[in-house]
């Protein structure tokens, strides 16, 4: 089985957020929830970096950790999914995650935030496959249908890379070859527990 | 061609030719490839500086725009390892170390024996206070261990879709509750508070343990040292669990993932130390003394409970309104 991994090229990244509109855009996310969203860090200065940050599918995943309600699982695909019906929306998950995944439709209403809503790789929740009621609740599953996360798929300059883990690899290590210099493969030590050379 | 356009193309050759020669050195200091990862911001580098990676985003919600915080886990390893720890420790060592006090000690009777003539300990409502503030703890107590051991304990029994019903409501009755019990800890405080300054009767009565061992019977006020600090227990604990839940009730309101980290821990670590201090204040106020829960229950206490256990609060008691004042009590309950 694939190992499903996302790794975004920070040398690539243009910050155009067309990874951020397809996702919103592919899933109907309702206002104010951000699946994706990109972050510039030192903007303006010399060294700025832009990185495309969503759910990174953590191995050992800490939201799965600490769910008082074991609402999450991880598929055979690495894929980390959960199910909303089980979701009390207490909101350790966001403080557990190390990326900000964790979107609440609403905040500070005495803690009533409703279901947690999060990046699923595409890849839907427990319901059927494709049903109307995952699209409800989880947005579409592309990967039942053979594809890959559409923000990957609509990056422009494919700075964004969704996938087989080994194989995402692969392709980095080539570019690295190529131009002489990696980009250091943001959050993999910490979603991962490996970081790629150079 | 007219000598004047022949000067112009000479002109516009000779000018073409300074640019290419002075641009030649330039570019030859150029290496041949650049490297822009070398003056760029590296993961690694702004973990040294801070333990979270916040750029500029464009979303309204800027708590978006910290790409990293791997303080959660510490934070996890608190919540998932060190708090059932503590809790378990705390919770299940009380109910041990009172098992066995039970089994040695037994309960403690009023020696001299019931003399049937009670005396007021508490008013309504002061009752009213204490049961309201009760009532709130106790749920609040079993929806929050929900919280830190349900997964382990109740989801395996009930099942997950029973276990989230359970647990949704348990979150509501958590969050509602508060208010109530806010405002009876703030009110324990104002009415109690005068009987629950520490004095020199205190000393004795701990230097003594509090007669918790024999049959001895330190002198008293109406609280004693032992009560004393289950009072301020409450006032203070009360008021940290109800400080550190209102931040995590209202997350992100000036607050942000580290603080709501450490309100967490704050409120979960005095919950479960209050919890394991209300253990031991409601076996002594049940099986384990006689005549004890009739002070919550009816309100009046048996005069010799008073004179063993009080005895300086019944002789105040007794200067102020004379002892004949307390009412014999009724052989038969009336019908209400």
């Amino acid at each position: 089985m694939a190992r499903m991994k996302f790794l975004c090229d920070a040398d690539r990244c243009i910050e155009c957020n067309a990874c951020v509109t397809a996702c919103k855009n592919e899933h109907e996310v309702p206002w104010g929830i951000n699946r994706r969203r990109v972050v510039t860090i030192n903007d303006g200065k010399p060294g700025e970096r832009s990185i495309s940050m969503a759910c990174m599918h953590c191995t050992d995943a800490p939201c799965q950790a600490v769910c008082p309600v074991n609402c999450f699982y991880t598929t055979a695909d690495g894929v980390v999914l959960h199910s909303k019906d089980l979701c009390i929306g207490c909101g350790y998950c966001f403080y557990a995650c190390p990326f900000g995944a964790p979107q609440y439709p609403r905040v500070g209403n005495f803690g009533s935030r409703g279901k947690m809503d999060k990046c699923t790789y595409c890849a839907g929740g427990p319901e059927a496959d494709g049903s109307k009621a995952e699209y409800a609740k989880y947005g579409a599953n592309r990967l039942a249908e053979g594809k890959l996360p559409l923000c990957a798929e609509m990056c422009s300059t494919k700075s964004l890379l969704a996938g087989d883990g080994d194989v995402v690899v692969q392709i980095y290590k080539e570019r690295v070859a190529k131009r002489g210099y990696g980009s250091g493969a943001w959050g993999w030590k910490t979603a991962y527990g490996e970081a790629i050379e150079s | 061609m007219t000598l004047i356009s022949k000067f112009r193309v000479i002109v516009v050759a000779l000018a073409l030719l300074v640019m290419a020669l002075s641009t030649q050195p330039v570019r030859a200091q150029q290496p041949a490839s650049v490297n822009p990862q070398a003056s760029a911001v590296t993961e690694d580098r702004l973990f040294q500086e801070l333990n979270r990676i916040s750029g500029r985003c464009t979303l309204p919600d800027q708590k978006a725009c910290t790409i990293e915080q791997p303080a959660g886990r510490d934070w996890r390893y608190f919540h998932q390892v060190t708090l059932r720890w503590i809790g378990g420790l705390t919770i299940i060592g009380m109910l041990a170390v009172l098992i066995v006090f039970y089994l040695w000690r037994g309960m403690v009777r009023i020696e001299s024996g019931r003399s049937g003539r009670t005396i007021v300990r508490f008013n309504a409502f002061e009752r009213f206070v204490h049961w309201m503030t009760a009532t709130c703890f106790i749920i609040l107590a079993l929806s929050g261990l929900n919280i830190t051991f349900g997964k382990p304990l109740l989801l395996p029994l009930i099942g997950p879709n029973s276990f989230t019903a359970w647990s949704q409501w348990a979150k509501y009755a958590h969050n509602y509750l508060s208010f109530p019990f806010t405002i009876g800890v703030f009110l324990i405080f104002l009415i109690w508070i005068a009987g629950n300054i520490p004095n020199r009767v205190d000393i004795e009565w701990l230097k003594r343990g509090g007669g918790i061992v024999g049959h001895d019977h330190p002198p008293a006020y109406r609280f004693n040292a032992g009560q004393k600090m289950i009072y301020w227990v409450v006032v203070l604990g009360g008021t940290a669990v109800a400080v550190s839940g209102y931040v995590l009730m209202f997350p992100f309101y000036g607050t942000n993932v580290a603080s709501m980290q450490t309100a967490q821990m704050a409120h979960a670590i005095v919950a479960l130390l209050f919890i394991a201090v209300m253990i031991g204040h409601i076996y002594i106020g049940t099986v384990g003394m006689e005549g004890a829960f009739e002070a919550m229950g009816t309100g009046t206490v048996d005069l010799n409970w008073a004179k063993e256990h009080h005895n300086l609060w019944l002789e105040e008691k007794n200067a102020r309104t004379g002892p004949n004042e307390p009412q014999r009590q009724p052989a038969v309950t009336p019908a209400e």
